[in-house]
């Protein structure tokens, strides 16, 4: 970015609030023609609202913006699409029985018809070295070619501004590398990028400049590459963070042994498991990389009993459990925490109680001859409240009406405190905000202090390289072989996750 | 028994008439569905638009009028449903099955005074050449104008969902609203109009019954066609000229039926009326216990509250 660069986005004192949280708060910041602005903050912190409003879904309560010199004040997507601006959604805004083609003609104002769309599409992949094939069902693509299909969407109405909110979440290192080019090569023709993310490294890898936002507030602005990563997280935390510790111990016998287990997907667009083979020993933490949908929801549900594979698959201290179901595993201290939070671990409707009932009943015995010790119940969820440090009023409260992070402390917490044998948790930290991601990661390394084996599938590598012992990669439903985490590089993980997934580096 | 005494041609013929009223209402229905709307109360806006076309076919002489007033009749009542449904968020299948016995007591009450009249006949399509075509003439060119509406709602229905800009529309929403919310489309709006159309098909399909097939006005007359037409959008697996097949096939399960009494088939009378319906459900049992191709074609949201969040 130059520094003559005219301004292209001006937002001067928005304020939003919500009954009982206000999520922005005078915010004001400004964006030249080309350049990459990164919005960093942590979850909560207002990122999402603020761009809703810049994009059109969200009306501010006041303050201002103008585009290009004149004022800005989209009442809906349609009229900000009107202006050039253009957005990526976190969670893709797409439609799975649709194809690419009826995809992209849907967030367009005046789609050509269909035949021409698809040449269109076909011209500006390759233009940007984002290969697709028009036809293809959006719900048999990757997460990558699924992110790819929203890029393009965007890049056919020719924007002024576009918009990423964490575009990077769902994509293995070597496919991050492709999107960073054609974003670079967008910025260089002249296109502002408003770049969200709460992953520092990028942000100084890839932006001019970024705005940090606090609790709803702007705490600082500052240019990303003359920072290093731990300042930047204190500007976004507002604290000395906490690095998860490891204390020292030795490692045990094998404690949960998988041996060619196969299982059919019960998702119509899932991903069946094929004989997936690892071990664990006590005191031991294997990290589970791999790009979203690629069978973390199938392992966990095999591994949890919720889909039953052959009894000898499955061995936990030498005993077949491949068979049983989650109460029985519950008998033998096998425990899991899914990664969908409202549906999956909790039914959203019910008390915290009644969820802390739900999956504590047998360990924690309490039930009696199939009546309830409502004591008992109500002081394990709130021991769970207590030492997860769960921000809710009370343990009545309905699981639906605790923000996401708070519910997974909730969710991980309730498991941890069962004194598993062996735990299994998805993405234990999606959305949970630095400091508790660092809290439940350390319940996760005194467990296994204590003996446990501990699976953890995630898609933050920078998590699993915190905590793994050994680390093996999900890929169209196999495994790779386990190695040690000591010593793995990056690059060597992307590798073991597929690579790029068939992507091509952008010809520039 | 005496099979000769089946004609294959007249069955086909009668097919055609008896599918009629429930290819109308499943057409519209399919719509709904289409736009993520599950709106069981087919079968109280199906009566609704007998009774209403009938009342105005009588009072006018028209039944032209008559079908105008039923495909009103139907939109009206299915629009409670889409306020309840869509602006009031209440439950649809709860909202669905009471407009279902609002509308079976509402017809009864306009209806009283319409039993026993008979409505002026409808035009019968005049095709003096081609409709004396031995085999083909009486099955393709010998019914009322109706048939060749109902055949022509499904294409049109069909090239609208499978070309058109708002026919895509519809697909999304029913797919993903949050994502069709996302991009700016009203969700609300396109599936009151879904709704709408969908009463306006119904209505049509209950008019059919009683200005046509029976011809008169009964209390109940729609008896469980609404019914049938639920089921075969899910027997058509949400495609219109499945949905046209499959209500080809009931009809002709019923017309057989009738058939096979005359003949005089030596099984109870009431084995023979249960038949149409036993083998609507055999016929959902096989198609759904492929779960992942009924899960496939099914809309997404199908029957799931929308509340824009943002």
């Amino acid at each position: 970015m130059t520094q003559t660069a005219p301004i292209l986005l001006t937002v001067d004192g928005l304020t939003k609030a919500y009954p009982g949280v206000v999520a922005n708060s005078d915010v004001s910041f400004t964006i030249a023609e080309g350049e990459v602005h990164a919005l960093l903050g942590e979850n909560g912190a207002g990122k999402s609202t603020l761009v809703k409003m810049i994009y059109g879904l969200v009306r501010p309560d006041s303050g201002s913006m103008t585009l290009r010199g004149a004022p800005y004040e989209p009442s809906e997507p349609r009229a900000a699409r009107a202006d050039g601006v253009a957005m990526v959604f976190q969670h893709f805004s797409l439609f799975d029985a649709l194809n690419v083609a009826e995809n992209i003609a849907l967030g367009m104002e005046n789609p050509p018809p269909q035949s021409q769309l698809a040449a269109r599409i076909r011209d500006v992949s390759e233009t940007y070295g984002l290969p697709l094939d028009p036809a293809a069902i959006v719900g048999n693509l990757s997460a990558g070619e699924r992110q790819r299909v929203e890029i393009i969407r965007c890049l056919l109405q020719d924007p002024k501004l576009l918009i990423m909110d964490e575009p990077t979440s769902v994509l293995t290192p070597q496919e991050v590398e492709i999107l960073f080019e054609t974003l670079r090569k967008l910025s260089a023709e002249g296109t502002a990028i408003l770049y969200i993310s709460h992953k520092l490294e990028e942000i100084r890898n890839l932006c001019d400049s970024a705005t940090v936002l606090r609790l709803g507030k702007v705490v600082g602005t500052c240019n990303p590459r003359e920072k290093t990563a731990t300042e930047l997280a204190e500007m976004m935390v507002g604290q000395i963070l906490h690095v998860p510790v490891r204390a020292p111990r030795d490692v045990g016998d094998v404690v949960l042994e998988v041996k060619n287990l196969s299982a059919e997907s019960p998702n119509a667009f899932g991903t069946s498991l094929k004989n997936v083979s690892f071990t664990v020993r006590a005191g031991e933490v294997l990290g589970i990389c791999g790009v979203a949908g690629n069978g973390q929801d199938e392992l966990l549900a095999a591994l949890s009993g919720e889909v039953r594979a052959d009894a000898g698959a499955v061995l936990v201290n030498g005993t077949p459990v491949g068979a049983l179901g989650p109460n029985e595993r519950r008998h033998l201290a096998i425990l899991a925490a899914p990664e969908e939070r409202l549906g999956h671990a909790a039914a959203p409707d019910m008390s915290l109680t009644e969820n802390a009932l739900l999956t504590g009943a047998i360990r924690e015995k309490l039930t009696n001859h199939g009546f309830l010790k409502w004591p008992a119940i109500r002081a394990f969820a709130e021991k769970v409240i207590e030492e997860f440090d769960v921000r809710t009023p009370g343990a009545g409260n309905a699981a639906r009406s605790l923000s996401g992070g708070n519910l997974q402390k909730f969710v991980v917490g309730r498991e941890v405190l069962q004194r598993p044998d062996v735990l299994v948790v998805n993405q234990p930290t999606w959305g949970v905000d630095a400091s508790a991601a660092a809290a439940i990661r350390q319940s996760l390394l005194d467990l296994t202090a204590e003996g446990a084996a501990v699976i953890v599938i995630s898609q933050d590598l920078d998590e699993l390289m915190e905590i793994s012992d050994s680390f093996a990669a999900l890929n169209e439903g196999r495994l790779t072989e386990p190695r040690p985490a000591l010593g793995l590089t990056i690059n060597e993980i992307g590798l073991m996750m597929g690579g790029a997934h068939g992507m091509e580096v952008a010809h520039v | 028994m005496d099979l000769s005494t089946i004609n294959p041609v007249v069955l086909i013929a009668t097919l055609m008439v008896a599918a009629t009223p429930i290819l109308l209402a499943a057409t519209g229905e399919l719509v709904a569905e289409k736009s993520g709307v599950l709106n069981l109360g087919v079968e109280g806006m199906m009566i609704t638009g007998a009774i209403c076309g009938f009342a105005v076919a009588v009072e006018t002489g028209s039944p032209f009028f008559g079908f105008i007033a039923a495909a009103i009749g139907g939109a009206l009542l299915s629009l409670i449903f889409g306020v309840l449904t869509q602006i009031l968020l209440a439950n649809q299948v709860a909202t669905g099955l009471a407009l279902t016995l609002f509308g079976l007591g509402l017809s009864a009450l306009l209806g009283q005074s319409y039993a026993g009249i008979k409505p002026p006949s409808t035009f019968k399509l005049d095709m003096p050449l081609i409709s004396d075509i031995p085999v083909l003439g009486p099955i393709l060119f010998n019914h009322d104008l109706m048939v060749y509406v109902s055949i022509g709602l499904v294409a049109l229905v069909w090239a609208a969902l499978k070309y058109s800009r708002i026919g895509l529309v519809v697909r999304a929403v029913g797919e993903n609203h949050e994502a069709a919310h996302a991009l700016g489309y009203k969700v609300v709006r396109i599936r009151l109009l879904a709704i709408m159309f969908g009463g306006a098909c119904a209505g049509l399909g209950g008019a059919y019954l009683s200005l046509i097939r029976v011809p008169q006005w009964t209390e109940g007359m729609t008896a469980g066609a609404g019914w049938i037409a639920l089921a075969i959008v899910v027997f058509g697996s949400w495609k219109p000229w499945r949905v046209l097949l499959g209500a080809y096939l009931f009809g002709g399960v019923t017309g057989l039926q009738l058939n096979l009494q005359v003949a005089g088939a030596d099984i109870p009378v009431e084995y023979l009326s249960m038949a149409p319906y036993l083998i609507t459900i055999i016929v959902l049992v096989i198609m759904s216990a492929d779960k992942s191709r009924a899960a496939l074609s099914a809309p997404a949201s199908l029957g799931k509250v929308f509340h824009a969040t943002s």
